[in-house]
């Protein structure tokens, strides 16, 4: 199946609560597949077309504050207009999944494949000091796996999850292991599982407030301090990596999502012509694997960020490498997938 | 024939003399403090003919700010 | 009998509901906020739905209403307030869900959001609050400014030909077939007030009936931005406002489902 259709049956299966969202090519087949599988007469599940993107973002704003497991699911120029909620999101500390299948702009762009909303993604993309935990699927099986994997990590660091892919992992079909089925929490689960969210107050507690608003300069001081220091837990115990022909590799080739795939049939052509060259595949893209990067400047003699877009994963990369080995971006824009011939063109011209 | 005698609470800390009170009562029982003020700084609502009184609660009723309470009793 | 024998053996006819807590609120002294805060807490704690609701404020003067109101509440960004109340009442069916907004929140920044959820029949109520002018910000044009109406934004009045038209979204939702109860009340008379306390009621008791969403315009004061006392602003309230936002009810299909 499609890419997106697997987000849309992985949803269903590990137990969400609701999906909002608004069509958007190259992504609509997220709402299309959910819509014709009617989850609401069999799990449960709320599935909403909203009026916009912003709404949608709103209303998994608001569903996410009740403790629910929801998500929405758009493409770039939608994802933009949904960086007001997100940023909200993030300042509440909510849960919540937003999938990005991200194509070409900036503006109105393109609805062919990109990968240049990784800014927008990973240094916060709306206002204030935050950052979302980003996760990068190379596969249509990992855009099903990473469903579950996202709303788990939102849940138990109390803050939104995208998962960051591209047009075409989106509309690739390839064979997929749906995962078993996990029943949506009931509402008693919930109320226990997160005694902070918007229940009603049951059994008489105080009020449950979510906001993100604290008028009180050293409050609010104190309130980003404290997210900032689970951002720090979060890079540190949540990067998620692959490595690939890494071991003997006197260059090293950094890419996520469809780039990585790419990547891996260039290095098959490179090493056929004596080049020894590795990959390192950011699964998390925040937070970024830093340390694994920095680790491989050790050993490499250069390192290739192979994106499809106008280098934005370079600069997390050399801020890994601190200039111990130079530091190249290879690229194609416009909604144009690199040809492998190509990257390896790039290795042998940049290095 | 029974008649009703009223009387008003101001909680006059959390009363911001609006004044509203005052345009309400039919009775004129309650005023604003013309020199007194609360901690706040507002001149606040107190009853002023407290025996006209009869408990209507309109005062209350309008009160923006939840300050009065208003007790009732019948008499003969 | 004194007066301290009435409050002794005399009834409490009127007392601040407890749902409404101690803490001060910030409005301006005299502003409709506290009356309609006052009356959503009455008819919360009448309908024995204190553990049950969950409520959205705005941005706006009311950004603070979490504050003063004890129930769970949910803080949305400007205008938004309509998606975070739709998705929750679809996710907790039995909750009774609503939003407090206000002009600039609903009828300018968040129209869109409230037409939608409106025309959705989510079952749930909005209460919008109408002074016609932007409070927090400091008494700049509202959509619902009325026409030759002086704001910080329009400071020589509004003008056609410079602002367009004041902007009635109460007669906008009444023709909405996701509507069941529409109504447009006040809150500067104690009739008034009797008036729009039933009007919450109906339209929450609607909403937990499943009858389709609900919208209880309050048009309101705001003697702040108006520049006047607040009882002058009553009075300006009823010869001008309400000359151009008629009161009472303008839709109520309720009976009929």
């Amino acid at each position: 199946m499609k890419g997106n259709e697997a987000i849309a049956h992985a949803a269903i299966r590990c137990g969400c609560d609701g999906y909002f969202g608004y069509p958007i090519t190259p992504q609509s087949e997220v709402l299309e597949t959910l819509a014709a599988e009617k989850p609401w007469e069999t799990t449960g599940m709320v599935v909403l077309q909203a009026e916009s993107e912003v709404s949608s973002i709103n209303m998994v704003y608001g569903g996410a504050s009740t403790g629910k497991r929801v998500m929405t699911s758009s493409s770039s120029p939608g994802v933009s207009l949904m960086q007001e909620g997100i940023s909200y999101m993030a300042g509440a500390e909510l849960p919540a999944l937003i999938v990005d299948v991200m194509r070409g702009g900036p503006g109105l762009g393109t609805i062919q494949p990109s990968q240049s909303d990784y800014f927008q993604a990973c240094k916060g993309g709306g206002h204030g000091d935050y950052h979302l935990i980003v996760l990068a699927p190379a596969s249509v099986q990992e855009m099903a796996d990473f469903v579950d994997l996202a709303f788990t990590l939102a849940f138990r660091y109390r803050n939104p999850a995208m998962i960051l892919a591209d047009g075409a992992i989106g509309q690739m079909m390839e064979k997929v292991v749906l995962p078993p089925f996990k029943p949506r929490r009931t509402e008693e689960e919930i109320i226990k599982e997160c005694p902070w969210a918007t229940t009603g107050r049951v059994g008489g507690r105080k009020p449950n407030i979510i906001t993100s608003l604290e008028l009180r300069s050293e409050e609010m001081e104190i309130i980003n301090n404290r997210i900032q220091a689970k951002y720090r837990e979060i890079e540190d115990k949540e990067v998620r990596f692959e490595e690939y022909l890494l071991d003997d590799a006197e260059y090293a080739i950094v890419a996520f999502g469809s780039a990585a795939r790419i990547a891996k049939k260039s290095i098959e052509i490179a090493r056929s012509q004596g080049i020894k060259v590795g990959l390192l595949r950011p699964i998390t893209l925040w937070p970024f694997p830093t340390r694994e990067v920095r680790k491989l400047a050790g050993k490499v003699k250069g390192i290739l960020s192979l994106e499809i877009n106008a280098g934005q994963m370079v600069e997390d990369i050399r801020l890994a490498v601190e200039g111990k080995v130079p530091v190249r971006h290879f690229g194609r824009l416009g909604g144009i997938i690199p040809d492998p011939d190509e990257v390896v063109d790039a290795l042998k011209r940049l290095f | 024939m029974a008649k009703m005698k009223g009387a008003t609470v101001v909680d006059t800390e959390r009363c911001k003399g609006c004044n509203l009170c005052v345009v309400a009562c039919p009775l004129d029982v309650l005023a604003l403090t013309t020199k007194e003020v609360n901690r706040k700084g507002y001149n606040f609502a107190h009853e002023v003919l407290a025996d006209t009184c009869t408990g209507c609660a309109s005062c209350a009723t309008v009160c923006p700010d939840g300050c009065i309470t208003v007790y009732r009793l019948k008499t003969e | 009998m004194t007066r301290e024998e009435i409050i002794e053996k005399g009834q409490v006819v009127y007392k601040k509901p407890t749902l409404l807590n101690d803490t001060p609120m910030h409005y301006c002294p005299g502003c409709s906020h506290g009356v309609v805060h006052k009356l959503v807490s009455e008819v919360i704690e009448e309908m024995g739905m204190t553990d049950k609701t969950i409520a959205i404020s705005p941005v706006g003067c009311a950004v603070f209403a979490y504050k003063y109101i004890d129930v769970d509440w949910q803080e949305a960004a400007h205008g938004r307030a309509p998606a975070l109340a739709s998705a929750t009442k679809r996710l907790w069916p039995d909750r009774l869900v609503f939003t407090y907004q206000g002009d600039g929140d609903l009828a300018c920044i968040g129209t869109a959001e409230t037409i939608h959820a409106l025309n959705r029949a989510e079952n749930i109520t909005i209460i919008f609050i109408n002074n016609a002018i932007y409070g927090m910000t400091g008494g700049q044009m509202a959509p619902t400014t009325l026409l030759g109406m002086k704001t910080a934004t329009c400071p020589y009045g509004r003008e056609v030909s410079l602002h367009g038209y004041p902007l009635k979204v109460t007669e906008i939702a009444a023709t909405l077939d996701g509507t069941c109860y529409v109504t447009r009340q006040a809150v500067h008379t104690v009739a008034a007030i009797n008036r729009a306390k039933k009007a919450i009621r109906k339209a929450f008791e609607y909403s937990m009936q499943g009858k389709g969403s609900n919208l209880v315009e309050i048009v309101s004061t705001c003697n702040s931005g108006w520049k006047m006392s607040p009882e002058k602003a009553n009075k300006w309230m009823e010869e001008n406002m309400f000359a151009f936002y008629h009161l009472g009810d303008l839709k109520d299909t309720g009976a009929d489902k």
